[in-house]
């Protein structure tokens, strides 16, 4: 995945990470829908678990979880689909969800079927790296990711503790506060940045939350830039209001 | 659990507990470990917290022991009366010790979340006492159901919110506290209302609830010259009963008793008895039994009894469950609207309808207890604020 964000960031654009829920905008268009984003232009696409509580997430997310979780949808038929499809999509793909699905399913299982299913990793937003081990060992055998995520709280002596463990990329979460939350303290955002570039050399820097526009990315220093960028919130609103994918991605693709 | 390297994992009791949350929440919980670790212990909070307990908020509650019932019983039944603590129950030890704490620490804003609202209205008192600003976040089904404890909250200054995701009730009201926390954890610190949720707070929580127990047992023996036989109490998130039984946890002869509320008693009904009906998972910070289906979906959970009405529980007790050193029982609702009627009747003491399920064990295990026994049932709040609701289901002739 480093090489995938890395790759985009030389042709001379930022990387691009959409977020979609699982089951969205409705169980019977999701496939379609993923597709669409895949072709769009996403170098990784971070498909969302639904959770009954996230707590990490904003309005629009939550609603998506829970709609899709009245819909039926379940991690097991996730994977499945992915499985169906393996080969299909450009897209890097890795599973975001919260660690109770992931730890009913059974880790050892989770990992086997994923790697078998073309998924490169996992995002886990309720994991901080104190709680990883069980994770990583489970990941690790199947040569499976575990992203770390790291905020403008987090000092440089915790990202220094977290660098060991840290493959592919780095999610920097640009707020203090939940997916789709106002993005507007780009100096903190900066600072951030660098501090996370120092901390974590040798792999990918993606920012998100909040983000719908290249333009907050090219606001900041250019030694504070991300090598990817994440959106969830914006593209589920695009697609809630009836627009085409392809056109959220015209900006970011500089077109 | 296995282990792979070095990092340490605190708050675990066992296999238990832990700290769940997301990256950016670690701050302020480390900030609020180190707080409790460089304040808590000093004689400027002591002194405070000892003062607040006594002239503030009425301790040590008495012992009572409950002469007309023993005598229908055949054993010795005593009552530790938290119900007769400022704003009627036990949370008030807890939301004082820790808004002293958020004083001290330096912060402006109390949070909390609360399911029935007695947690809300100690928090709210709190606050008030201390000049914080407090928000107090509540599912709106329950601010529906609760609307005595909402206009007390509002009357002491606190802003109440109505929580709309979810079930609209106390699990997400605790989801909605935590985002609220994260967004704005510079100025303010979370009182969490029971001993679960992320490390450090199902600790903080124990110890500032150990007083309880503490008094009790000290009580108990000078009354009887005795240890009890059995120590009982009910389990929603399990601040009360871990405050009672945490003192009598090295006193081997002492049975242990926590009681979970087990809804209508109908097969397959929706409870609030996440040891005894639930399965291991991670919410709310914690590694935990919860109510949860086959996906790892929180279930909703159901009691009588809002203050029980909960589907995780804290670490502590689960481990507890797992040496075999406490056991958890059930008491269904219509035994604890039983009691409710029963103590009210036998003592002239309302019991809350938490209170009422550790009651409804001791009554309906009565054959099996020894003639003679010394039982000790923590009293954690009084009925008052359930008259309404209980009068729905019981008759009085």
């Amino acid at each position: 995945m480093k090489d995938t964000i890395l790759k985009a960031h030389a042709a001379g654009r930022y990387a691009l990470i959409p977020y979609i829920t699982s089951g969205y905008p409705s169980p019977a268009k999701f496939w379609d829908t993923l597709a669409e984003v895949d072709a769009a232009g996403a170098d990784i696409i971070e498909l969302g678990i639904p959770f009954s509580d996230p707590v990490a997430d904003g309005p629009v997310i939550e609603a998506a979880s829970r709609q899709a979780l009245a819909d039926g949808v379940t991690l097991a038929d996730t994977i499945r689909g992915l499985r169906e499809r393996k080969g299909q999509f450009k897209a890097k793909i890795v599973l975001m969800g919260y660690a109770n699905p992931f730890v009913q399913y059974g880790l050892d299982k989770l990992a086997a079927d994923c790697a078998e299913a073309g998924v490169c990793g996992f995002v886990i937003p309720d994991l901080p790296l104190e709680e990883t081990a069980e994770f990583r060992e489970a990941f690790d055998a199947h040569g499976l990711s575990l992203i770390t995520l790291v905020g403008q709280n987090t000092t440089y002596e915790r990202m220094l503790e977290y660098a060991p463990y840290t493959r592919e990329y780095v999610y920097v979460v640009s707020v203090l506060g939940t997916t789709g939350s106002v993005n507007d303290h780009m100096e903190i955002i900066a600072d951030t940045m660098r501090r996370a570039r120092k901390a974590f050399p040798d792999v990918a820097l993606a920012v998100g939350f909040g983000l719908h526009h290249p333009d907050q990315l090219n606001a900041l220093p250019e030694d504070a830039r991300p090598d990817a960028a994440i959106f969830g919130t914006a593209l589920l609103r695009h697609i809630a209001a009836g627009h085409p994918v392809a056109d959220f991605f015209h900006p970011w693709l500089g077109e | 659990m296995k282990q792979l390297d070095n990092l340490s994992r605190p708050g675990y009791f066992g296999e238990f507990g832990g700290r769940y949350v997301p990256e950016i929440l670690l701050p302020p919980l480390t900030e609020l470990e180190e707080a409790i670790e460089r304040i808590m212990p000093g004689e400027e909070y002591q002194a405070a917290l000892h003062d607040l307990l006594e002239n503030y908020c009425g301790r040590e509650t008495p012992v009572t022991y409950c002469e007309n019932l023993s005598k229908e019983l055949g054993f010795n039944l005593y009552l530790k009366r938290e119900d007769l603590l400022h704003t009627g129950a036990h949370k008030i030890n807890n939301a004082i010790g820790q808004a002293l704490l958020a004083k001290m620490m330096g912060k402006t804003h109390v949070i909390a979340e609360t399911g029935a609202g007695q947690h809300g209205v100690a928090t709210a008192t709190a606050a008030a006492k201390f000049g914080l600003r407090c928000t107090v976040f509540m599912g709106a089904k329950d601010v529906e159901r609760q609307a005595p404890n909402v206009q007390r909250m509002k009357l002491m200054g606190a802003t109440v919110v109505p929580v709309q995701n979810g079930s609209c009730t106390l699990k997400d009201a605790i989801n909605e506290a935590l985002r609220y926390w994260i967004s704005h954890q510079h100025d303010t610190l979370y009182v969490f209302g029971t001993a679960a949720g992320p490390h450090p707070f199902p600790t903080l929580v124990r110890n500032l609830q150990k007083v309880i127990g503490t008094e009790a047992r000290a009580q108990m023996l000078a009354k009887t010259g005795r240890l009890p036989d059995y120590v009982v109490a009910a389990v929603g998130g399990g601040s009360n009963a871990i405050g009672m039984l945490y003192p009598f946890v090295p006193d081997e002869g002492v049975k242990l008793i926590g009681v979970e509320a087990g809804g209508t008693g109908e097969p397959g009904c929706e409870n609030s008895a996440a040891i005894n009906l639930g399965k291991p998972g991670i919410l709310h910070g914690e590694r935990t039994m919860l109510l949860q289906d086959a996906h790892g979906q929180i279930e909703e959970s159901s009691s009588i009894s809002a203050g029980l009405d909960y589907p995780g529980v804290g670490p502590e007790h689960v481990y507890l469950h797992s040496i075999g050193r406490a056991h958890y029982g059930i008491a269904y609702d219509q035994e604890a609207l039983d009691a409710f009627k029963r103590l009210s009747r036998a003592e002239g003491i309302i019991p809350a309808l938490e209170s009422s399920h550790a009651l409804a064990w001791v009554f309906s295990h009565a054959a099996e207890i020894p003639a003679g026994s010394n039982v000790l049932v923590n009293l954690s709040g009084r009925g008052d604020k359930d008259l309404a609701h209980a009068l729905n289901h019981i008759t009085l002739d």
